[in-house]
């Protein structure tokens, strides 16, 4: 199964469960958590049902393309379900079955993992699945995000795609994957791959970034006091990445780390506290319009 | 009485598994408390837990609590009965409140005077009616971590899936969070399905043939005798860690053990790297020869059965080998770098604000180790082997290898320092300076390696107390108590005549002469010497000495640390010795006394008795003797000097008035005996210590 194949199953799959199908979110980010769709949309007491392919970027996992299992950038399928359904697990499973794995001939198991993102203020409990010892899932009941109380409970399922495609199609390597016929990850991700591990390690221009740090913050308190969420929370999600190129280069030591964290943790955790409010402002439109439906049947 | 028996199961997603042991027995004394508190007799109590249920069997449980008589006391008997002899409305209102009427009232005397009795009796009631509330027992599991879900507010250690209560063959009625009770289980989640309870009694043998083995301890012998039956069979050594047993046993319901292989190539990264990846990341047990060499093998355990075990085996390989090959990957890159290099980068890594960069921290560790190294008069061999490794003992924190396995810091220094070519005892240094890594790991072996780990610990400690880094409570983000401990315990076990004060004169002085902003010096030293005598006192509980006994050794300043230890443990046993008891009143007395003194200033000419003669003579023949076996550490012979002391004080004592008018035949005394108390002193102030000689 190409990968492009495997996303469309997977859009169909939890398309069929009733999630809006999403593209991409336009920012550069670290993990589909941190789209707005989901980091967002998973707070206050609105239903909010979605599944979309995130490319996400972790410029310390780059290796100029050399390495056979890391990429500066990989894709996740990224699924949020609120409030979490009761049989979530069963409609996971079915969709690895969608994808051609037959659970008896695997070994599939649901391994604690306690996720948190300190920079987002975000924590949940659950699991990454592993399928014959390989994490190919995370697989989150989301607790607190923006440092609110996650209520009701939204639950994140994030399927790494390459990962998930270098066991579907068995190869060692991932730019060997088949996007779709004819067309490799090689094809399509290589020269990015190396040219942005250049970029990171080399040639980044560290004092560029570490001001670009600073005003990023500034717009993003900015427009915050202007009650403008979405925007603000762009340039939280740059302020993000700039931190993750400095990281990756090597220029922010373990107690630096605490403090850049802790400036982009308060800024998502103002922001999540704004959307709520703007939300309730507008009187969350979504949970209006899930009672409406009801009345109607 | 009739039983029967009784089934509780609660189905869950999957379990953390490291809570799942700890769950199992809070559940049985829970359990066991609650049929106390309900009356309820039983047979048998069996707890089951997999990682998705936990299960209570309880065999032959009375159907019934047992009926209780009980007798209640009444109003006294002239308030019960009226003049005419009828019962009053206090009578009549007391037996309705015990359910009885006025016919069941007989009077019994207490203190002389009759009250009203009745005769009680509570009927059991059914365990039917008593079993749906071991809901409650369910409920109130507590786990380190709890969650919520979906729209629920119940935290639990996962969501609940289903319920099983069974009463012999009968539901037992009860709900958690839209969840009902029935009959029905869950079987392997992959190889078996729904299922239907048939009997309490056959739950175990009935989940079995689902596919899911209901005992953790049946599970984890099943996967020791699995790897045994492997390892046998492959003349292989395997070490089956019980932490990771646990762990493994806990992560399946019905085990299968199988094996892997991986690359050779990978075998000349470090084991510890191995090891790691294999252990802490993918649950495996790493497989030695008989020679103890690690092989290229792993022993891995599924959950399920042994169909297709072999695309499972291969999955696990693939998964192993592209973890390895990142490792070799790194390990191949960082030797790449010079160790200056990495050094160049410590630069850029801040070690604490306040403090500086790890590259500062270096500076100072390397100046504080020579410094310390060349008051323990090292040879310049040793000397230039300790510059040499502090200048380096940091390095491997910026290389690929670090980065991944955080635990392998030094380890792998040591590695690749030995690879660029450094000496032997500066490569070994590099891993001991981390050493002790907690509170029960191993000491630095070498000197060299014992002075830098000093070095490293007390610049931390003494860098974060001078910028208000003080540990409170349960918070010591920079582990300066665990250091601290270090310290102690180094300069005990190497026994050095080197004392505390002096290594700290060190680091304070490397300290001024850096940019680091101190605060004012003698309340840091303060600070500092209060701090570590509060790790001493810790750890010299665990040898059984108790605080006393550490501060009247260390009253005059901690000093040379292992000596204070053996002082305190030598007079921790005359604490309770009755030979002991007349030389330390003895002497007590002399330093109480002596407190009130001047000086030391003894003019013989002023004795005017011989008892003063005597103990002036005394004093003098025994100090000398006293002060080489102090300065020897000699201790117990230094005590026995002092003992001979003792005749001559106490005839002192009971000849001589001290306290006299005359001024210059006081003082004269008293400096005599301040002269004895200042010898005591080098050994401890006998005064702080709580004696308990008994005859």
């Amino acid at each position: 199964m190409h990968v492009q194949e495997m996303i469309l199953t997977l859009q169909k799959h939890w398309s069929d469960q009733g999630c809006i199908l999403m593209q991409a979110y336009d920012t550069e980010k670290g993990a589909g958590t941190m789209s707005p769709m989901t980091l967002l949309r998973s707070l206050g007491p609105e239903p909010w049902n979605v599944a979309y392919v995130e490319p996400s970027r972790r410029p310390a996992d780059g290796r100029y393309g050399d390495n056979p299992n890391r990429l500066y950038q990989h894709h996740q399928f990224q699924v949020i379900m609120k409030p979490s359904p009761d049989h979530i697990q069963e409609l996971y499973l079915a969709s690895l079955e969608k994808l051609g794995i037959n659970p008896l001939k695997h070994d599939i198991r649901f391994v604690e993992d306690n996720w948190e993102n300190p920079t987002l203020g975000a924590a949940g409990l659950g699991w990454e699945v592993w399928l014959d010892g390989m994490e190919i899932t995370q697989f989150t009941y989301f607790q607190q995000i923006g440092g609110l109380e996650a209520s009701p409970v939204a639950v994140e399922i994030t399927y790494g795609i390459e990962r998930l495609a270098s066991y579907i199609q068995d190869k060692e390597n991932v730019f060997e994957l088949t996007w779709t016929e004819g067309v490799t990850v090689h094809d399509i991700f290589y020269q990015p791959e190396y040219e942005h591990s250049k970029y990171t390690f080399e040639e980044s221009d560290t004092n560029l970034l570490f001001n670009l740090f600073n005003q990023f913050e500034q717009e993003a308190k900015q427009v915050m006091e202007k009650g403008l969420v979405f925007p603000a929370y762009d340039y939280v999600l740059k302020c993000s990445h700039t931190f993750n190129l400095l990281d990756a280069k090597g220029v922010i030591s373990v107690t630096e780390r605490t403090g850049y964290i802790t400036r982009v943790r308060n800024l998502a955790r103002a922001i999540a506290k704004l959307y709520v409010e703007e939300r309730e402002k507008l009187g969350f439109p979504m949970l209006k319009k899930e009672v409406r439906s009801h009345e109607h049947e | 009485m009739s039983t029967s028996n009784v089934l509780f199961e609660i189905g869950l997603e999957e379990m953390p598994a490291r809570f799942i042991a700890p769950t199992e027995t809070q559940l049985l004394q829970k359990t066991k408390d609650w049929l106390v508190k309900n009356r309820l007799g039983y047979q048998e109590l069996n707890i089951y837990a997999t990682p998705r249920r936990l299960a209570v069997q309880i065999i032959a449980l009375a159907n019934k609590q047992p009926d209780i008589e009980d007798e209640a006391k009444g109003p006294a008997k002239n308030i019960a009965l009226d003049e005419s002899g009828n019962w009053t409305k206090a009578a009549q209102g007391f037996v309705k409140g015990q359910g009885v009427t006025v016919e069941d009232i007989y009077f019994k005397p207490i203190k002389g005077i009759d009250y009203v009795h009745v005769k009680k009796f509570i009927k059991g009631t059914s365990a039917d009616q008593i079993l749906p509330t071991f809901k409650d027992v369910l409920l109130s599991l507590s786990f380190p971590k709890n969650m919520r879900w979906s729209n629920r507010s119940l935290k639990y250690i996962r969501p609940i899936k289903w319920l099983v209560g069974m009463n012999d063959q009968s539901v037992i009625n009860f709900e958690i969070e839209g969840v009902r009770s029935g009959k029905t289980s869950y079987g392997h989640r992959f190889l078996a399905g729904k299922f239907e309870i048939t009997n309490p009694l056959d739950y175990q043998k009935d989940l079995e043939a689902q596919y899911v083995i209901a005992s953790s301890e049946r599970r984890k012998a099943e996967i020791i005798d699995q790897i045994n039956r492997l390892a046998n069979q492959h003349q292989w050594i395997v070490d089956k860690n019980e932490a990771l047993l646990e762990e493994v046993t806990q992560l399946v319901e019905y085990p299968t053990v199988f094996f892997g292989k991986y690359s050779e190539d990978y075998l000349i990264v470090p084991e510890e790297a191995l090891i790691t990846s294999m252990k802490e990341h993918q649950r495996y047990f790493p497989v030695r020869g008989e020679n103890g060499n690690l092989l290229p093998y792993f022993i891995g355990v599924r959950n399920g059965n042994d169909q297709y075990l072999d695309t499972v085996a291969k999955g696990n390989e693939k998964v192993l080998n592209a973890r390895l090959a990142d490792a070799l990957f790194f390990y191949k890159e960082d030797q790449k770098q010079s160790i200056e290099a990495n050094n160049q980068k410590l630069t850029r890594m801040v070690f604490q604000e306040q403090l500086g960069t790890i590259a500062d921290k270096v500076n100072r560790v390397t100046k504080i180790a020579t410094a310390i190294a060349k008051q323990l008069a090292f040879s310049e061999k040793d000397l230039a082997y300790t510059e040499r490794a502090a200048t380096i003992c940091k390095f491997d924190l910026v290389t690929n290898m670090v980065n991944e396995f955080t635990n392998l810091q030094g380890i792998m220094g040591e590695k690749y320092a030995r690879l660029a070519g450094e000496e032997e005892f500066v490569a070994k240094a590099i891993n001991e300076h981390y050493m002790p890594r907690h509170a029960k790991d191993i000491l630095p072996e070498t000197s060299i390696g014992a002075v830098i780990s000093i070095a490293d610990k007390l610049d931390t400690i003494i860098g974060c107390i001078s910028v208000g880094l003080i540990p409170t409570g349960s918070q010591d983000p920079y582990a300066l108590r665990r250091q601290a401990m270090g310290v102690i315990q180094i300069l005990q076990s190497k026994n050095w005549k080197l004392d505390i004060e002096s290594i700290i004169r060190i680091v304070i002085e490397v300290y001024e002469q850096s940019p680091v902003d101190m605060d004012d010096q003698s309340v840091i030293e303060a600070q500092l010497m209060e701090f570590i005598e509060a790790r001493m006192i810790y750890l010299a509980k665990e040898k059984q000495i108790s605080q006393d006994m550490i501060k009247a050794v260390t009253h005059k300043g901690i000093g040379v640390i292992a000596n204070a230890f053996e002082k305190a443990m030598l007079l921790e046993k005359k604490r309770v010795d009755p030979s002991f008891k007349p030389t330390q009143e003895a002497l007590v007395r002399v330093i109480n006394l002596a407190k009130k003194a001047k000086g030391t200033t003894i003019d013989q000419s002023l004795f005017e008795n011989q008892s003063e003669h005597d103990l002036f003579s005394a004093f003098q023949r025994t100090k000398t003797d006293y002060q080489v076996k102090m300065l020897d550490r000699v201790y117990s012979e230094a005590l026995t000097l002092l003992a001979v002391l003792t005749p001559a004080i106490n005839a002192f004592f009971e000849e001589t008035m001290v306290m006299v008018e005359n001024e210059a035949l006081k003082a004269n005394r008293l400096g005599l005996l301040n002269a004895i108390a200042e010898l005591v002193y080098q050994f401890a102030d006998f005064s702080l210590v709580e004696w308990k000689q008994q005859f």
